[in-house]
């Protein structure tokens, strides 16, 4: 027995062993528990089972998700850019000049809910944390919000609240807020999306792995102290549906020190510089389990704890509490002996807590072919004594039963074609402004004034645009662009091409200011995977992103699932979102989308189709969604794509502007006022087609006289069809059209795309 | 010889480079200076640059003010010696070591601001604003969460009597700051504070403006030191 009362150790385990133990609570399956058994071949200990628990909790094992996450290596396409693949804690890529970036997306979808200050202010730590991990700088952040109907009621308490946390945490961080999205749908009423997204900066030979290599190496947790925040975080709120219960979870949610944070990255960074960690991992989900069990299994496979050292900010917690604590701010590294006094001046100056709490060991043959052994001590008494391997790489793998449900034929049956159109111009006038100022179209500087653009001096493009771009460095001229996209309710209509309509906005998106994209992260949210029709939902949506990224010759390097995002029998609109990341030589070169230039020529690049199903249009004039989502033409992104960046790259464009949300009508609406010019245009055809229509492989293309016809001839040289739509100037934005026209002054355009957040968040 | 012009590292000063870059694209050789260190290395004049320095805890600049540096600091900018921008959180610090009167509390609306905000000069005869033109307009950033400037109507009167108003928002007051007041002076001019940031707006690429350059282009003009050649 123990010598200190409750303590449950490995000979108790030994002892007791039909000691009945809490794993359902803890939300293990009674199969899982007895793999645990038959592992250890004993029962868990208490801290044996918290660690099993969260490591294979569906937030942090995958087990849902994974055989249909190999896609996205199996079908990666050859790239040299490709530096770190999946499976790290963010993937690294090539940009030249030997420096590379790390990126990466992760949901906070739940914690946001519960409490969406803390929430999503640790959403942007965690995701920072990640980057900071592979040895990059952190330089920029961006977020994918999805909120319940703006006018909700709880809307008003969820999403101010979130951007306060992103705003806070982020600001205090010193990273620039460079872009993002935000969505409104019924679907995100209970179950809001908060998806963060960081990328960082490092020379290649920089690169750090979450690796214990070399026995009698110490390991070293650094950091906050340790408290009962977050505690059961990961298998209790990232996993379980929300029932009514939730708001009394509260003390789930961790809390964040941003300033604390902000000294982690300085302190890391200088670690890095001065090369005195050999590894390192930063304590996210499942913290000092988390982090112990990968850093062992990436390593030697050995490794004693001495549970006790760790320094806690509340000393009742047991040594099981202290393995599944999600505090915030905490990192864990392996440091060589003869480096320890270093590694301690450096934590020193810049004020940070280190306590050395274990040691890499070697393991034997026998231990190794198990999963080598990871032993933790509280006291003196053995309280852990497992292989980390079976916790971090070999927990459970589900093939979930999936099959498309039958609602789904009636759901593509009812095609948004069918919809009464507007009749007269007056109508057609209503619903342009209307649809500019739906609160998921319009203006999002309510948002995006809370964020710090422009702090590090680098950001080159920032929100509104089309996407984030940042200079890498001071002494070149080198950049990255970033865009994420996602719309759920082209998901909803078809999940693996409405993916693959995500994957190619991003990706137009990081064109459209001049970039080429590289790499590709994503945060894919759905409902239960235990329901076949989300699972079927799933499988489509990895199936489909992995086909595109193949055909555009653009790796997945990274990324996150959200499973459970429902509320009750009801998930969310199948929401992947996906980021693509571009780079560019030159940013002086970059495009942005506001009309630069009095008389300046407006090409409309693409072809547009009668697509009107799950569209802006549809949603907002109609409420409806229903039929198939826009025809997927990668061909034509990629064709379109390379115009975009060719003409940036030989100065022949004013300015570009990806069509989507909205179409053609919102984005001449968004030129404009971006500009501040107006634009007189004259369409083709029908004009409600040319202007609500939301076909892919679109853009905007402002150009002056002289450079029009090199344009043109770019644009013929790739196959990418090109309309002369009219030319920019004047105070008002002017459609003509066969049978008519519109013309609306750029006041009333701005009247209704800036008013819509304010009136629903401040009531003016 | 070139201008030294220190920029004060604090944890959690987030600007500093930013400091950093604007010095040294007006001329200047930017000096890294740490608050843990009473050591000035002899520079001819300290920009404070924006962030959360310790966290903001207590009070915005509460805790920076008792930083070991700001011991030398602070009897060096009372005398007029030292000029001394302090910028945003900079100003915060500047206010709480008593250097210039007035607080900066939590912005009207309670929320942070992020924007292109145009300025109007006020005061050109301090050593950071010799470069502009009384009354000259400039766009500048804005961005802050506690920049509303307030202090008592003795205290702004006499501030507006002596000419120490260095500059107002233009427009739409951003953040309730009293008498649109975006940043003042001391009665030597040596020492100014400004809410708004001008390092952000040193370069075409990444600011709405290059107006910001004025601030460390008039420092330069004011220690009399030569702009070095082109490299």
């Amino acid at each position: 027995m123990s010598e200190v009362p409750g303590l449950d150790t490995v000979s108790a385990a030994l002892g007791h062993p039909d000691t009945p133990q809490p794993y359902a609570e803890l939300g293990m399956a009674d199969d899982e528990y007895a793999r645990v058994r038959e592992i250890l071949g004993r029962r868990p200990t208490a801290a044996e089972l918290a660690i099993y628990s969260v490591m294979w909790s569906e937030h942090c094992s995958y087990k849902s998700s994974k055989v249909h996450l190999r896609q996205f290596g199996e079908k990666a396409p050859e790239s040299d850019a490709l530096l770190v693949g999946m499976g790290e804690n963010a993937g690294v890529v090539d940009v030249g000049d030997g420096r590379a970036v790390t990126f990466k997306i992760e949901s906070h979808n739940h914690p946001s809910y519960v409490e969406p200050h803390q929430g999503a202010a640790t959403g942007v730590g965690g995701i920072v944390r990640d980057i900071l991990t592979m040895g990059a700088r952190p330089v920029a952040v961006m977020d994918a919000l999805r909120f319940g109907p703006a006018d909700a009621d709880d809307t008003k308490r969820v999403l101010p609240g979130v951007v306060s946390g992103i705003s806070f945490y982020g600001n205090c961080l010193g990273l620039p807020n460079i872009g993002g999205e935000l969505g409104f749908d019924p679907g995100y009423l209970d179950n809001p999306l908060v998806n963060a997204l960081c990328v960082g900066v490092m020379r290649h030979e920089d690169i750090k792995l979450a690796e214990a290599p070399g026995p009698g190496n110490k390991v070293v947790l650094f950091g906050a102290t340790t408290g009962p925040d977050g505690i059961g975080g990961a298998s209790v709120l990232a996993s379980a549906t929300f029932d009514d219960e939730s708001h009394t979870k509260r003390p789930s949610v961790q809390v964040g020190d941003p300033f604390m944070e902000k000294l982690l990255i300085e302190c890391s960074l200088e670690l890095f510089g001065k090369d005195l960690v050999v590894g390192i991992q930063d304590l996210g989900a499942a913290g000092v389990s988390c982090a112990t069990t990968e850093l062992a299994a990436g390593g030697t496979g050995g490794m004693n704890i001495q549970l006790d050292r760790v320094p806690l900010r509340d000393h009742r917690l047991t040594p099981e509490e202290i393995l599944m604590s999600e505090s915030q701010e905490r990192m864990m590294a392996i440091v060589e002996p003869g480096k320890m006094d270093a590694f301690l001046a450096v934590c020193e100056k810049w004020n940070i807590l280190a306590a050395e709490i274990g040691e890499v060991t070697d393991v034997s043959e026998e231990e190794a072919e198990r999963g080598g052994r990871l032993v933790m001590t509280w006291n003196g008494e053995t309280v852990v004594d497992m292989p980390p391997r079976t916790a971090s790489d070999e927990g459970p793998v589900y093939q979930r039963p999936y099959a498309r449900p039958e609602s789904q034929d009636t759901l593509q049956a009812d095609d948004a074609a069918k919809l009464p159109r507007p009749e007269n111009d007056a109508e057609l006038r209503e619903q342009v402004l209307r649809v500019l100022g739906a609160p998921g179209v319009g203006d999002p500087a309510w948002v995006t004034q809370q964020y710090d653009s422009y702090v590090r001096g680098d950001t080159v493009v920032s929100a509104p645009h089309d996407s984030g771009m940042i200079r890498v460095s001071d002494d070149s001229y080198r950049g990255v662009a970033l865009a994420t996209d996602g719309n759920g309710r082209h998901t909803r209509l078809d999940p693996y091409a409405g993916t693959q309509l995500a994957y190619a906005e991003a990706f137009r998106n990081v064109a459209v200011t001049g970039a080429r994209p590289l790499a590709v992260t994503n945060c894919l949210n759905f409902g239960s995977p235990e329901d076949p029709g989300v699972m079927w939902q799933f499988a489509e949506s990895t199936r489909g992103l992995a086909d595109a990224c193949r055909t555009l010759g653009t790796p997945v390097t990274g990324g996150n699932v959200s499973f459970y995002n429902q509320t009750g029998e009801k998930p969310i609109n199948p929401s992947p979102v996906v980021g693509v990341l571009g780079v560019v030589d030159d940013v002086r070169k970059r495009l942005r989308s506001g009309f630069e230039t009095d008389n300046a020529t407006v090409l409309l690049l693409g072809t547009t189709r009668p697509e009107f199903s799950g569209s802006a249009w549809a949603d907002t004039v109609h409420g409806h969604l229903g039929g198939l989502p826009p025809h997927v033409d990668l061909a034509a992104e990629a064709a379109l794509a390379e115009v975009l960046a060719e003409a940036a790259e030989q100065g022949l464009a004013e300015s570009a502007h990806d069509l989507s949300d909205g179409g053609l009508a919102v984005a001449l609406a968004e030129s404009a006022l971006r500009g501040g010019k107006g634009a007189r245009v004259d369409l083709d055809g029908d004009a409600f087609t040319a202007l609500f229509s939301e076909s892919g492989a679109r853009a905007l293309v402002e150009t002056t006289a002289e450079n029009a016809a090199a344009v043109r001839e770019l644009a013929e040289r790739h196959g990418v069809p090109v309309t002369e739509l009219g030319t920019v100037g004047g105070d008002t934005l002017a459609v003509s059209h066969a049978e008519g026209a519109v013309e609306v002054a750029l006041t009333d355009l701005r009247a209704s795309y800036e008013s819509a957040l304010p009136a629903l968040m401040d009531g003016v | 010889m070139t201008a030294r012009v220190g920029v004060v590292t604090f944890p959690g000063s987030l600007d500093d480079k930013d400091a950093a870059r604007a010095v040294a694209l007006a001329g200047a050789d930017p000096v890294p200076l740490w608050h843990g260190d009473a050591d000035l290395k002899g520079v001819d004049a300290v920009v404070l640059p924006g962030g959360f320095s310790y966290g903001d805890y207590l009070r915005c600049g509460a805790i920076a003010r008792f930083a070991p540096l700001m011991g030398e600091l602070v009897p060096a900018a009372r005398s007029g010696a030292l000029p001394v921008l302090g910028i945003c959180n900079g100003f915060q610090i500047l206010a709480e070591s008593h250097l210039l009167p007035g607080a900066l509390t939590r912005n009207a609306s309670l929320r942070f601001v992020n924007r292109d905000q145009v300025l109007r000069v006020e005061n050109t005869r301090t050593a950071w604003t010799n470069g502009y033109t009384e009354g000259q307009e400039i766009l500048v950033v804005l961005k802050s969460g506690e920049g509303c400037y307030v202090a008592d109507e003795e205290t702004l009167d006499r501030l507006e009597a002596e000419g120490r108003v260095l500059a107002r928002y233009v427009g739409e007051d951003p953040n309730g700051s009293y008498r649109g007041i975006a940043g003042v002076t001391n009665e030597h001019g040596n020492v100014v504070g400004l809410m708004p940031h001008p390092e952000h707006a040193v370069e075409a690429l990444t600011g709405p403006s290059t107006d910001g350059l004025g601030f460390f282009a008039s420092i330069l003009t004011h220690l009399g030191s030569r702009t070095p050649a082109p490299a």
